[in-house]
């Protein structure tokens, strides 16, 4: 089996692993890449949410073979060495989460909205974050989070 | 000295050493039973031992849920955790504190009064000494009674005690390792396990050739009709157990009344009286009922059920995100022939499961995987699918409540009956095994039916069923249902939700017909004063009694959770059109002494979407025995999008006792939402959830 080769938060890698592999598996057990959650593993929580080429998708459902060489980032992406992306420093000040098992793949659809989009609206937060199941009821304060983020990032530019 | 009060959590662990080790340099060890569920239990029992003991919460490593190192307390549930455990954690420390200074001021010939204590530095008359909890530690003994020591600070002497500090788990959980389902042990193998389509089904045919021929390298487990695949790599574990999948057949179901109503009325239980007050049938007034049916409602984590197992020769070690890491190891070791000693259980952090799920029968289930691969860690998730379908429910109920009223427009009397299927069973209640998968054995265990909670320890099917108002006669009587085949356990605020709904429908209900106004009606029925308190602000938070516009209108609902513990008031602004939106919510909640406001605040503010989400979107469907809502499509929850604006308002007290608050907004958001859509639609939705459809039934 020869090896795929992936690029992840700016990182080559070679894995060993059958093509059909879903990416999840390889992220978290061959990359030891944790932070990506394995929520139903059915394409239905967004839990898994990771950006491929920019765009949002769930690791579940994407084998690892179809992403080879292909950019992508996970959510430890936004927590690197030096200052974390705002967007967590957002959710940390808004204390945004209870369990926390949602947030990895919200926090990555919210980077790919806030890169297409830097100025969007509450409602618009929320549209983008419909399908992302939050079972604990912290959705006022992640969506207040993202809002925080948005301010952030104007405030810079 | 005035007596202190104790805590139920010293009874079996009177020692100081029990909660705290001074015995690493620079590192106060505290000790809990109690576990993290994200409701921000470990960083408030943080903030408490900090604040008794002087030393930055940065210093405190802890050690919670562990059977072998930590208390045997009772498990996390019931909004028990502060008031329990948190105490049972002040008290140790402050022992810690006042047997340390004691110590001090002998080796330093200074009275005990000229002593404090700074980041665990030892203070005399203001100047620094060279002496700390761990330079001291040695000659101090920590076995001695917390009781005998305990001197918790006066309320006006905590610093960290009362500040919303920070969670101290949140940045791993969003974006590391924070979960159980992260934990990587050497040599780990993966786990799956083969679901029956309902609990109670067993294997007719199964061919296990075909799937070893299949997949050479996986190992198959099978016993009776437990079958389980072990495979050195994940994804190889859950493709083998999907083919599996289609080489079982399983044993035909059976069928149950669809309607509820007939399920309840078919079945055998006998009604228990609960309460008795006064003489209701000797009350004389005009009779108003009100009847609601709450249905089965999914725990519906968004993780899945995880635990790891290994044993080493008889020994087993579990690590697990059971709310019950002490009470599972007893049921555990009976299932597999072993004896409890040999069970170690350590906690790890999950998702939240509001109750008992799934959580315990995995760990069973990667128990008996592990077996038959002596010293090698085995991982178990449960699929989707099994979570929704073999994981315990919260019952289904039907609560009758009724009233007499008086040509006063006084309440004279209330009869209510709370029937249901028990609404706990966890693992070792009234000694019964309940291992979804001990069932499925070759020589199956008998599942056992546990006896409903008793109202001395908050109640199940009766809790909150009590109401709170001044009301001379009162029966209360609940009906356990033996006859149903689902598996029922605790879920969020147990019986109080449906008691709540059907308690504040009918308050509001008796208001309408004697033309006053709901909240007005409700403080002329307490004289609870911090019961009028809460009630009294979220009415002026929410700007009561609002406008009245056809399709649009607040509601109100209220509790004290289990008659005991925090108050809560909610009101709920609603619109109704295509579907009926909940728009805004605002809480006004008196939990005594809040440890932490923030987190209160992000419980009542869950509690809020959470029970918004059951109250209008969720029902637990079935196909005789099986479960047919087997996934998130079938299952929809609240989304961002229909999440309300929510205002929370909390009424500190420093001087009274801490109570939990995890529970106590589910009752009244769900009432505040029913009566909302009354007073919009003038249509009464005694039927949950609140959907459209409910609201066309209950026009007609």
């Amino acid at each position: 089996m020869d090896a795929i080769e992936l690029h992840v938060n700016g990182q080559k890698f070679g894995v060993h692993a059958d093509p059909d592999t879903p990416l999840l598996y390889v992220l978290r057990n061959d990359l030891g890449l944790k932070g990506t959650r394995a929520g139903c593993v059915e394409g239905q929580c967004l839990s898994c949410t990771v950006l491929i080429e920019g765009r949002p998708q769930t690791a579940c459902m994407v084998p690892v073979g179809a992403v080879a060489g292909q950019n992508v980032e996970t959510v430890e992406s936004l927590v690197g060495e030096g200052a974390s992306h705002p967007l967590i420093d957002s959710v940390l000040k808004e204390q945004a989460g209870q369990c926390g098992y949602c947030l990895a793949g919200i926090l990555m659809r919210a980077k790919a909205l806030l890169d297409r989009e830097p100025a969007p609206s509450r409602s618009d937060i929320a549209t983008a974050l419909d399908g992302h199941l939050c079972r604990c009821g912290a959705h006022v304060r992640i969506l207040r989070a993202i809002e925080r983020a948005v301010q952030a990032g104007s405030a810079r530019a | 000295m005035t007596a202190i009060a104790s805590s139920p959590s010293l009874a079996d662990n009177p020692s100081c050493s029990d909660w705290i080790d001074l015995s690493r340099d620079a590192v106060v060890v505290l000790k809990t039973g109690k576990v993290e569920i994200g409701q921000g239990i470990t960083t408030a029992l943080v903030q408490i031992a900090a604040d008794e003991l002087d030393v930055a919460p940065e210093s405190i490593e802890l050690i919670s849920g562990h059977t072998a190192l930590g208390p045997l307390e009772a498990g996390t549930s019931s909004s028990l955790s502060i008031e329990t455990g948190g105490r049972a954690v002040r008290l140790a420390a402050s022992a810690v504190r006042a047997i340390v200074l004691a110590e001090a001021a002998k080796l330093l010939q200074a009275p005990p009064e000229s002593l404090a204590v700074e980041q665990g530095r030892i203070i005399v008359s203001g100047r620094e000494t060279d002496l700390t909890y761990w330079s001291l530690a040695p000659s101090i003994d920590l076995e001695a009674q917390v009781l005998d020591h305990a001197r918790p600070k006066e309320p006006a002497e905590r610093r960290l005690v009362g500040t919303s500090m920070p969670r101290i788990d949140l940045k791993a959980k969003a974006a590391g390792a924070g979960f159980i389902h992260d934990i990587e042990l050497p040599g780990m193998l993966h786990g799956r396990v083969l679901d029956p389509p309902a609990s109670g089904r067993r294997l007719e045919a199964f061919d296990e050739a075909a799937l070893k021929t299949a997949f050479p390298s996986v190992q198959v487990v099978r016993d009776g009709s437990f079958v389980g695949v072990i495979a050195e790599r994940e994804e190889l574990a859950v493709r083998a157990i999907e083919r599996a999948r289609r080489l079982a057949t399983w044993s035909e179901g059976f069928q149950v009344p669809a309607l509820m109503r007939e399920a309840i009325a078919a079945d055998s239980a006998e009604p228990e009286i609960v309460v008795e007050k006064g003489d209701v049938t000797a009350a004389e007034g005009r009779t108003i009922t009100t009847e609601i049916e709450r249905p089965y409602i999914a725990h519906a984590s968004i993780a899945p059920s995880c635990a790891i197992a290994t044993w080493r020769d008889d020994t087993l070690e579990i690590r697990s995100h059971s709310q019950a890491v002490h009470d599972m190891r007893a049921p555990l070791a009976k299932a597999l022939g072993i004896d409890a000693g040999n069970v170690v259980v350590i906690h790890a952090a999950g998702a939240g499961t509001y109750g008992h799920s799934g959580q315990d029968d995995v760990a069973y289930e990667a128990a008996l995987l592990a077996r038959t691969v002596p010293r090698r860690p085995v991982r178990v998730l449960w699929s989707r699918a099994a979570d929704f379908s073999l994981a315990p429910l919260g019952p289904g109920a039907i609560v009758r409540a009724e009233a007499k009223v008086d040509a006063g427009g006084r309440i004279a009397a209330l009869t209510i009956q709370s029937q249901s299927q028990a609404h706990v069973s966890r693992p070792g209640r009234g000694g019964t095994i309940n291992l979804v998968a001990a069932e499925r054995l070759a020589v199956p265990m008998e599942k056992g039916s546990p006896p409903d909670v008793p109202l001395a320890r908050g109640g199940g099917a009766d809790r909150n069923a009590m109401p709170l108002y001044a009301i001379p006669n009162v029966h209360v009587s609940k009906r356990i249902l033996r006859d149903l085949p689902y598996r029922s356990s605790a879920l969020r605020a147990l019986g109080g939700y449906a008691n709540i709904f059907a308690i504040e429908t009918l308050m509001d209900d008796i208001a309408a017909s004697v033309g006053a106004d709901p909240v007005a009606f409700r403080l002329d029925h307490l004289d609870d004063a911090r019961a009028r308190a809460v009630i009294t602000k979220a009415a002026e938070m929410a700007g009561w009694p609002g406008p009245t516009v056809q399709g649009e209108a607040l509601g109100i609902g209220f509790n004290q959770y289990k008659n005991r513990s925090a108050y809560c008031a909610v009101v709920a602004r609603v619109v109704c059109d295509e579907r009926v939106r909940l728009t805004h919510a605002w809480a006004a909640v008196d939990a005594g002494e809040a440890i932490n406001p923030d987190g209160i605040i992000n419980q009542i503010e869950g509690g809020i979407i959470q029970s918004a989400s059951w109250t209008l979107k969720e029902r637990v469907n079935f196909d005789g025995d099986a479960v047919t809502t087997r996934d998130w499509e079938a299952y929809p929850i609240l989304s961002f999008s229909e999440t309300p604006e929510i205002k929370v308002s909390l009424i500190v007290r420093p001087e009274l006792p801490g109570l939990g608050v995890g529970e106590t907004a589910t009752g009244p958001t769900a009432a505040a939402i029913g009566n909302a859509v009354h007073r919009a639609l003038g249509i009464r939705v005694r039927t949950l959830p609140i959907t459209r459809d409910a609201i066309l039934a209950a026009s007609i």
